[in-house]
């Protein structure tokens, strides 16, 4: 993807992480502008499912030509799902990633942290986009 | 300079940041300065003091080796272009470099029929310890079984890192100089990240590498960690066809002298699953921009300038040199070199064990099978007998307990052979062996 993009259903979090909330369930991922400062993902590392997360605290790795990074939880719960497709092939964090790379999916553990989460037009002028 | 920072005097700056009770209330006691010549003739008497496996007939083993190193070795390692750098911190610009890195870790992962080489650590012990942090890292348990036939030196490296990893250590005991097989499934519980064995162990001893693994795998699947004699490999079945995952290893029998102890490297090689969490450096095979071949130092996020506290280790000085030596002597064998050696160690050393074993007062301490090494029970004092062998200019092997500390290890005497011990010196061993354990019966009225 080769513009900045932050699509409005999103939940953002300032450690450019997105939030995507479906009832007691979210998808988690990282922003466009992550992905663009990371450079090209060689690797992720994801947790296994079952395993708790914790808003702000890490939960992954994600490994580019230049470094690795921790992902930061916007939100607790615990993992039901992860993109195991990553596992052979993360380009599409950097090629979708609010689509095919997203990289865990959590059953939400307290949904009203949602309120403390950025919407794409506060999380997209923090970033000076 | 006193008064820009504020104090008095060079002794105040002392008495504010050393506390009172860890300093010295009067000067070092040392002697007084000696004139150059005089210092030599000092060093000069102390290096005299030394005796080298050149001087005696050494049948010294436990893990360092009287090997023959040719003399392509020193030629090729003593290029300045090798013999000087530091680690590399622009890495690339040294194509030889990095192509001695990447020929090594090809050798090494056909040796151990691992997939992935790194390209050396320190030495034996601490590449066994940074598998069980490996391990750790892996699946996140907390437990390190290891067998009691790892070398004792091994065991207390491995517990003095476990202890800053945070975890523990359970060790399995041996049966008739190998692994317990039952106490070793017993042992690994779903709280094991590693299991790990020798090959040969500390005894000489062959361990069944495949059943140790394979119990290993049905009881809870932790990292199996091998620590391997890398120049029994000619002959013994590699780690990587024995089910295990980690293979690592003191290199020093490699191309590498004695010398007094060290330096040496340690090997460490692994299954490809491993590759990310795998400590020190690895050299990679790329094509520049016109599609020449060259070499990069791959997968560098793991290492510590990239990603700093949480680096897979912190090796920064590289033993490549050693490693070169190692590559080097491999190229020199050559794949039918390792296995005529392998196949050489194996006779003299049933040679030996033959001849020394059927001496009067002496026993062979297991019937287990054995490569190049293997344990003698002496009906008498290992000190004084080894002692009485040195008068004759024979060091006739390893004090076994005195190394180790274990009360069942009384009596043993440890051999080693190499393609430097002939048949003729192990009938001079076991003339000077046999005279010495019947004086020493004899003296103290056996």
């Amino acid at each position: 993807m080769a513009d900045a993009s932050y699509p409005s259903e999103l939940l953002y979090h300032p450690e450019h992480d997105w939030a995507r909330v479906e009832g007691e369930e979210a998808t988690l991922g990282i922003t466009w502008y992550a992905q663009e400062q990371l450079g090209e993902v060689v690797f992720f590392e994801p947790p296994a499912p079952g395993t708790s997360v914790s808003k702000d605290a890490p939960y992954a790795e994600v490994e580019s030509v230049k470094a690795v990074s921790d992902v930061i939880a916007p939100l607790s719960g615990e993992i039901v799902a992860v993109n195991e497709a990553l596992a052979d092939d993360p380009s599409a964090i950097n090629e979708d990633p609010y689509g095919e790379g997203w990289l865990v999916r959590v059953r939400l553990s307290d949904p009203s942290e949602r309120d403390a989460l950025m919407d794409a037009a506060s999380y997209s002028s923090s970033v000076g986009g | 300079m006193l008064k820009a920072i504020g104090v008095a005097s060079v002794q105040e700056i002392f008495d504010r940041q050393v506390p009172a009770g860890v300093r010295l209330d009067r000067p070092l006691a040392l002697p007084d300065g000696l004139p150059e010549q005089e210092v030599y003739e000092h060093l000069r008497a102390l290096a005299e003091r030394n005796t080298s496996a050149e001087q005696e007939l050494s049948f010294l083993g436990a893990g360092f080796y009287d090997h023959y190193v040719p003399a392509l070795v020193d030629m090729l390692c003593e290029r300045s272009e090798f013999l000087t750098p530091y680690t590399p911190y622009q890495p690339e610009i040294s194509q030889g470099g990095l192509q001695v890195m990447f020929e090594y870790q090809t050798a090494i992962s056909e040796l151990t029929a691992l997939p992935v080489s790194n390209a050396s650590v320190y030495e034996g012990p601490s590449a066994v310890a940074a598998a069980g942090y490996m391990a750790k890292l892996h699946n996140g348990r907390r437990r390190l079984v290891i067998s009691g036939g790892v070398h004792p030196h091994t065991l207390q490296t491995l517990r003095t890192h476990a202890r800053g990893y945070g975890m523990d250590l359970v060790e399995v005991p041996i049966r008739d100089a190998v692994t317990d097989a039952r106490a070793w499934a017993e042992a690994i519980d779903a709280d094991t990240s590693a299991a790990i064995f020798a090959q040969p162990n500390f005894y000489g001893a062959v361990e069944d590498a495949e059943a140790l693994s394979a119990a290993a795998r049905q009881r809870h699947d932790p990292v199996v960690v091998a620590q391997v004699d890398p120049i029994v490999l000619g002959v013994l079945r590699p780690p990587g066809e024995c089910g295990v995952d980690v293979a690592v290893g003191e290199g020093q029998a490699l191309g590498n002298r004695l010398d007094y102890g060290g330096p040496s490297f340690g090997l460490f090689a692994a299954r490809e699953q491993f590759v990310r969490r795998m400590p020190g450096r690895i050299a990679g095979e790329t094509t520049d921009l016109d599609g020449r071949r060259g070499f990069v130092l791959t997968l560098q996020t793991r290492e510590q300038h990239i990603r700093r506290e949480r680096a897979t280790s912190n090796i920064c000085t590289a033993q490549a040199l050693n490693a070169l030596a190692a590559v080097v002597y491999l190229s020199w064998l050559g794949r039918r070199g390792i296995v005529e050696l392998g196949e050489l160690l194996l006779a003299r050393t049933a040679y030996a064990r033959r001849a020394l074993g059927s001496l009067e007062g002496v026993r062979p301490a297991h019937e287990q099978p054995v490569v190049r090494e293997f344990a003698l029970a002496l009906d008498a004092d290992v000190a004084a007998v080894r002692r009485r062998c040195a008068e004759q200019g024979i060091n006739p092997g390893v004090d076994v307990q005195a190394l180790s500390g274990r009360p069942q290890d009384q009596g043993l005497l440890l051999v080693a052979l190499t393609e430097r011990r002939s048949k003729s010196d192990i009938d001079r061993l076991a003339e000077v062996l046999g005279a010495a354990v019947a004086a020493e019966r004899e003296a103290v009225g056996v």
